[in-house]
């Protein structure tokens, strides 16, 4: 088993740590897990993106130019990253930020608006957990309770957020879910 | 202690220190600049000292002083940056010390950019600076194994009293996968105080050099340090035999990152019933030239093909350690781009399926 997802955003929108939220549920999980970051010459709120790749063997090349799915929080990534990612794969689209919807017919469209979600939930900035929980309610490739519990950890220095964050996670699992009862 | 997530770069950091390394001089650069930032929270917490330099000249000249007292030392650069150390190398080399440099390589010449590379790969192997020597060069292709190459390399780097250097990436400095720090261990710090510069109340001066004015005496010098690395050479190869179905037609060779990217395209390849392997030096120098000739003598194997990236730099060794008696081509991306599994593939599927065609640039056959 290996899958590969990219967040795709802007600097900001916590898509860094979102890869980084799920990395380490999959460790937890024994998995293999690599996370690899873009590091290019970038400004603040420039493009963000990272890969995880979670596997049951040891990984071998972490650069992935064609991911099975793809959490798009913004349009331009929605853009260059449609394309890359492999059929029957899942594209989350953020539809609070992107008007656009998924052209390909060979991948499973998600339309979450995680930013109004995460506004609506008094948690401004939890968009990007309203996306993981999304991703992993469509995958199944770790465990909701595994990402749950790295919260208080995670935010234990700020720990008027793990419920917050966590909350955002439970909704983002929902709203998937409805969604996916609507495709399939 | 349970697998952490860790960034390359840091957990480079963490692994100097548990192997008894608390002093690290350094100048920043990408991609290599989390070794220092974690390092600059870090080391006071175990009593350790960074001092960052005004330039790469300047921490690499501090290296060679705090050295010279036989402590556990280390800095990290990127390439740009090891060249401006390329001085001190040499006169730390020639001066007998041991320590540790950590080449997170990217993309060159010149200023280049600051995505992945391996094309330092001939720097570090042949000329990291001016004069006659060597460095011992280790090239870890995941993160759990740059810390276990910074523990060997502390060790490698007492035993011959020789530079060490870590020759990483931009992609293994910036990932981050699982580590155990407790799964590898470095061996204690010898005990340098024969030649040491600790002070010499009670005792007559130590004295570390690089002067030699006297031609006698500097090719005597340079007899001794010639020794050292047949030494090394004799004792000192590592590498990695990966994958094939027992008797392998094409043999890739690649380290480092490229050689993951190998592993995953052989996985695909075996998996597809073509029976094909990875030769990956862990060691680049001394190169693993005695595994890699016995290997290329095997009948089976037909032809070898080296990834890497950078414009082809290993592939030369490889060459110059089979004696060219079977076919050489070369695969490389440059400017920072990772070759793709896909890629390699293609290449070797074009070799193995009817375009057999000699690779260029083949001398006759070595006799």
């Amino acid at each position: 088993m290996q899958r590969e997802v990219k967040f795709a955003g802007f600097g900001g929108q916590g898509i860094l740590s979102a890869g980084h939220f799920l990395a380490n549920a999959a460790l937890e999980e024994g998995k293999e897990v690599a996370w690899v970051p873009s590091y290019g010459p970038e400004m603040r709120g420039g493009t963000a993106y990272c890969t995880v790749v979670i596997a049951d063997h040891p990984i071998g090349s972490p650069i992935v130019n064609n991911p099975a799915d793809l959490v798009a929080m913004n349009r331009p990534s929605l853009e260059k990253f449609e394309p890359t990612v492999r059929e029957g794969g899942f594209i989350l689209v953020n539809s609070s930020l992107i008007p656009d919807r998924v052209k390909r017919k060979d991948v499973t469209e998600i339309l979450i608006p995680a930013n109004d979600t995460a506004i609506e939930l008094g948690n401004n900035k939890g968009a990007n957990m309203v996306a993981l929980g999304a991703y992993i309610a469509c995958t199944g490739v770790v465990k909701l309770d595994t990402v749950v519990a790295l919260m208080p950890e995670a935010f234990a220095r700020k720990p008027q957020f793990v419920e917050a964050n966590i909350a955002c996670i439970r909704q983002g699992v929902k709203l998937a879910k409805q969604s996916l009862e609507a495709v399939l | 202690m349970a697998k952490q997530l860790m960034k390359g770069n840091e957990a480079i950091g963490e692994a100097a220190i548990r192997a008894g390394a608390t002093r690290y001089f350094a100048y920043p650069i990408t991609p290599q600049t989390e070794v220092a930032e974690y390092l600059a929270r870090r080391l006071p917490e175990v009593g350790g000292v960074f001092v960052q330099a005004e330039s790469e000249l300047g921490a690499s000249n501090m290296i060679f002083g705090a050295a010279s007292s036989g402590k556990r030392v280390f800095t990290s650069s990127s390439s740009p940056g090891i060249s401006l150390m390329s001085e001190a190398l040499s006169y730390i080399t020639c001066a007998e010390l041991p320590c540790v440099f950590i080449n997170v390589c990217r993309a060159g010449p010149g200023l280049g950019g600051i995505l992945p590379s391996q094309g330092d790969y001939f720097q570090a192997t042949h000329a990291s600076g001016h004069g006659d020597f060597h460095l011992i060069v280790l090239a870890p292709s995941t993160v759990q194994e740059a810390v276990e190459h910074m523990m060997t390399a502390f060790d490698l780097a007492d035993r011959y009293r020789n530079p060490v250097m870590i020759f990483a990436d931009g992609l293994i400095g910036q990932m981050m996968e699982p580590v155990d720090f407790e799964a590898v261990k470095s061996g204690e710090a010898v005990d340098h105080s024969s030649w040491a510069t600790t002070g010499a109340k009670g005792r007559k001066p130590h004295i570390i050099k690089t002067l030699y004015l006297n031609p006698n005496d500097n090719e005597a010098h340079n007899v001794h340090l010639a020794e050292k690395y047949a030494g090394i050479r004799a004792n000192e190869q590592r590498s990695e035999l990966y994958g094939g179905l027992g008797s392998p037609e094409l043999i890739l060779t690649a380290f480092g990152t490229a050689a993951r990217v190998c592993k995953t395209a052989i996985d695909v390849l075996n998996e597809q019933g073509v029976d094909i392997a990875l030769f990956r030096p862990i060691t680049i120098y001394p190169f693993p030239a005695d595994a890699l000739d016995k290997l290329s003598r095997k009948q089976h194997v037909k032809r070898l093909l080296s990834v890497e990236m950078n414009n082809g730099q290993m592939v030369e060794d490889v060459k110059l350690f089979t004696g060219n008696r079977k076919p050489i081509d070369f695969f490389g991306r440059q400017g920072g781009i990772v070759p793709s599994p896909e890629e390699v593939i293609e290449r070797v599927r074009a070799l193995l399926d009817g375009k057999k065609k000699p690779a260029k640039e083949r001398p006759a056959e070595a006799k």
